[in-house]
């Protein structure tokens, strides 16, 4: 049921592959359309939709190109970027090093449980050394597989002169491992064999987990910079066009930027009027209009007519790379961040291995001989071994990204929902952020004929006023009406004729405060207003964090009357007019203050700060750029996830504590009996499992919190 | 107790034929997809209800 799309095709030899990013695919009907759509075009061999990743892999022969393809993709209904097959990132290569491992192990410790148990019920004799050789036979090749993810951490903190979590994990699976295969040779009473193995499998489900969580919203963000241009078509000399990346334009070189086009590189419009959406960059919603001789950014997407850009800055130096670069530094701070259960295992580490020291020197000195003494040192590593440390911590954490999935909020990792539990100061991009981010068309005063007629000019055109007005239209579910002649001005409107009558959408006074178009139908004109309106529940969200300890704020790049207006309607401050290094600023000097910022924002422009906030969260609709850079993204209308992100952010981080107070009181309980010299396999063993199951079964608490309104 | 000389190799060989196929379903890529994999079984056919392909359209938001 699940075979490529078209198995029957023999795969001729020169075809190519190429990988599309489709972000708008959602569920089976878009699978179905895709797939068929593309296999109906000459020259697609065959053509498979990865609907976790959001991606279309297309085999295809040498005549059809990916222009091609992605003009085939539009026209079937999805925006699509091109994905360059060395850029598909290998990055899942380590989880699934982790599943392996964890199939290994746990395959082991199922047959080395199966022998020891009959070992414990009393088996004796020929039968026990049988039985510890088998367990020898299976361990031994278990524990240098499934070891090998902590082995090569130890080795490298050790390195570095440090010591992690690893380092006694390593140390109490190997001693654990030797200790048996010597007793297995001398026909001794005890091997320690399932306690390693069963370390081994629990810890591995804990790295298993966090891995997992981690890759499953990674998949669905798309590249870094895919929004600026990847390629231009340059003019040459002699008049003809070609193409080139990106990164091979030079300043000076004259750029034909198509409708609907991103702007690969810097430069001032040579020839040609237009509109550019510069949103992405500045967080201004409304497009702004360009001639000869006006600045215009990478980045930003061209609404109008085809423009002569020449180039004055490309590649590294254009203001979106810088950026990227300003974001580069600002997240350097993050990643000294340091983990929960790392802090724990610094002071845990020492300590576990300073008590099995002095449980061999102790019991030396009573003169228990060497082999008694070095038996009881490990039962007392194995039995500290954090093994519901390991679990604590992730398994809290992978049930609360379930929980927040489930209320439309995805987060990053692990290390996210600890920083977000730690915050403060809530910052507020205003557009897109507190705002829905698209502009909304009023029509409640206009009469249906006028609505169809907007409707059919609206669609000609892809504005983001011109859709503002088509949605509009299209909820009320009047069909448009069907004018003729149908034309789009850059800068000025559409216009076309229904039977004689000269109907048009052209721009509003400039002098308003908020967006507005005119109508016209024949000598009629009715004028059209837009709102940027704010989320529903931004009022609830702010009194919720509010309550929560959290003082919020707006930092914009929008107008100061805009954010003013906003702010004061909120009852919270507003700042506008921030560029994208005063927003850093901002944020770097209230870390000096000892604040712990949260930096919600959705434009290009809010990429650097949110990379320098203690922790960050984009809505759905933000650009790539500050998806990357946030913590986490929270999809849907509503802006009340970022309330439950900090709460359950919260609550996780009470439960991981509780977590740990279960695992160091059983190490308090089963220490001693480790160190008296009591603890016997299987005592290790039922331990062990138990304080797992109790980490395992008090996160699984957490899982209730989803939901709860 | 000679029964164990099949009863082991009989248990270890099962285990190991899973963890065999575990690696193979990795390795082919069975665990690439699986939200598509779950969305795949609704697809109809397209040959028997061509009629109502406008319909699905529908569905997908």
């Amino acid at each position: 049921m699940n075979a490529p799309a078209n198995p029957g095709v023999p795969r001729p030899a020169e075809s190519l592959d190429s990988r599309f990013v489709v972000p708008g695919m959602r569920c089976a009907a878009c699978i179905a359309r895709i797939e068929r759509g593309l296999l109906e075009l000459d020259g697609v061999e065959a053509a498979r939709v990865n609907l976790s990743a959001k991606r279309v892999a297309i085999r295809h022969g040498p005549e059809v190109d990916s222009e091609y393809l992605l003009g085939a993709l539009g026209r079937i209904g999805f925006e699509a970027q091109v994905v360059d097959l060395e850029s598909v990132p290998k990055d899942d290569g380590e989880s699934r090093m982790l599943l392996r491992a964890l199939a290994v192990a746990g395959f082991g410790m199922m047959n080395i449980m199966l022998l020891s148990v009959s070992v414990w019920s009393g088996a004796g004799g020929v039968t026990r050394e049988l039985f510890h050789w088998v367990s020898a036979l299976i361990a031994l090749p278990v524990v240098a597989y499934a070891g090998r993810p902590f082995f090569a951490s130890a080795v490298a903190a050790l390195r570095h002169r440090r010591t992690n979590m690893d380092v006694p994990i390593s140390i109490g699976v190997l001693l654990a491992t030797a200790l048996s295969v010597h007793e297995t040779v001398i026909g001794g009473d005890h091997a320690y064999f399932d306690s390693a193995v069963m370390l081994l499998f629990f810890l591995l489900a804990g790295r298993a987990l966090d891995a997992t969580m981690r890759d499953r919203t990674r998949a669905g963000i798309g590249a870094l910079l895919s929004r600026m241009g990847k390629s231009a078509r340059v003019l040459t000399e002699d008049g003809s066009t070609r193409n080139l990346a990106a990164e091979d334009l030079e300043k000076g070189m004259v750029m034909l930027v198509a409708a609907g086009e991103a702007l690969a590189a810097d430069g001032v419009v040579q020839d040609g009027r237009s509109a550019v959406d510069n949103s992405m960059l500045t967080g201004e919603s409304a497009p702004q209009s360009v001639r000869e001789g006006d600045t215009v950014l990478a980045g930003s997407i061209n609404l109008g007519d085809p423009i002569h850009v020449r180039v004055t800055a490309a590649s590294s130096d254009t203001a979106i790379a810088g950026i990227a670069r300003m974001m580069d530094e600002a997240g350097q701070s993050r990643s000294r961040y340091v983990r929960v259960a790392d802090r724990a295992s610094r002071l845990y580490a020492p300590a576990v291995h300073t008590l099995a020291l002095a449980a061999f020197a102790g019991w030396m000195i009573a003169g228990a001989g060497w082999h008694q003494s070095l038996v009881i040192a490990i039962a007392v590593l194995i039995i500290t071994c954090p093994c519901a440390l390991g679990l604590a911590v992730p398994a809290a954490q992978v049930v609360a990204s379930g929980a927040l999935a489930r209320r439309g909020l995805l987060v990053k990792d692990g290390s996210a929902l600890e920083r977000l539990a730690e915050i403060d100061t809530a910052l507020f991009d205003k557009t897109g952020t507190l705002t829905q981010g698209e502009p909304i068309a009023a029509i409640g005063h206009l009469t249906p004929e006028q609505k169809a007629i907007g409707l059919a000019l609206a669609q000609s055109s892809r504005h983001p006023l011109s859709r503002g007005i088509a949605t509009a239209v299209e909820a009320t579910g009047i069909r448009p009406a069907s004018p003729t002649a149908v034309a789009e001005v850059p800068g000025r409107g559409v216009s076309g004729l229904l039977g004689k009558v000269p109907v048009s959408l052209t721009r509003g006074r400039e002098d308003r405060a908020s967006l507005a178009t005119i109508l016209s139908i024949g000598s009629e004109s009715v004028e059209i207003t837009f709102t940027d309106p704010v989320r529903e529940d931004a009022t609830p969200t702010l009194d919720a964090l509010r309550a929560m300890g959290v003082r919020s704020r707006i930092v914009s790049g929008d107008r100061d009357a805009a954010v003013e207006a906003l702010a004061a309607e909120l009852g919270i401050i507003g700042e506008g007019g921030k560029r994208p290094e005063s927003k850093l600023a901002l944020l770097e000097a209230l870390k000096a203050d000892g604040h712990r910022p949260l930096m919600v924002g959705d434009g290009i422009n809010d990429g650097p700060a949110m990379a320098a906030a203690h922790a960050s969260i984009a809505p759905g609709t933000a650009s790539d750029v500050s998806q990357q850079a946030a913590d986490a993204v929270f999809v849907g209308r509503s802006l009340m996830p970022v309330v439950a992100a900090v709460a359950i952010a919260r609550r996780t981080m009470r439960i991981v504590r509780q977590n740990f107070g279960f695992a160091i009181g059983y190490n308090v309980l089963a220490v001693p009996l480790a160190i008296a010299g009591l603890v016997t396999p299987l005592i290790a063993a039922i331990a062990m499992s138990l304080s797992s199951l109790i980490v395992v079964g008090n996160s699984l608490r957490l899982a209730k919190t989803g939901s709860r309104p | 107790m000679n029964i164990l000389v099949f009863l082991i190799p009989v248990a270890l060989g099962l285990g190991g034929a899973g963890l065999a196929l575990f690696f193979w379903a990795m390795r082919d890529g069975q665990f690439e997809d699986l939200e598509g994999a779950a969305n795949r079984i609704l697809i109809e056919e397209e040959e028997d209800l061509a009629g109502r392909a406008d319909e699905k359209k529908e569905v997908c938001r």
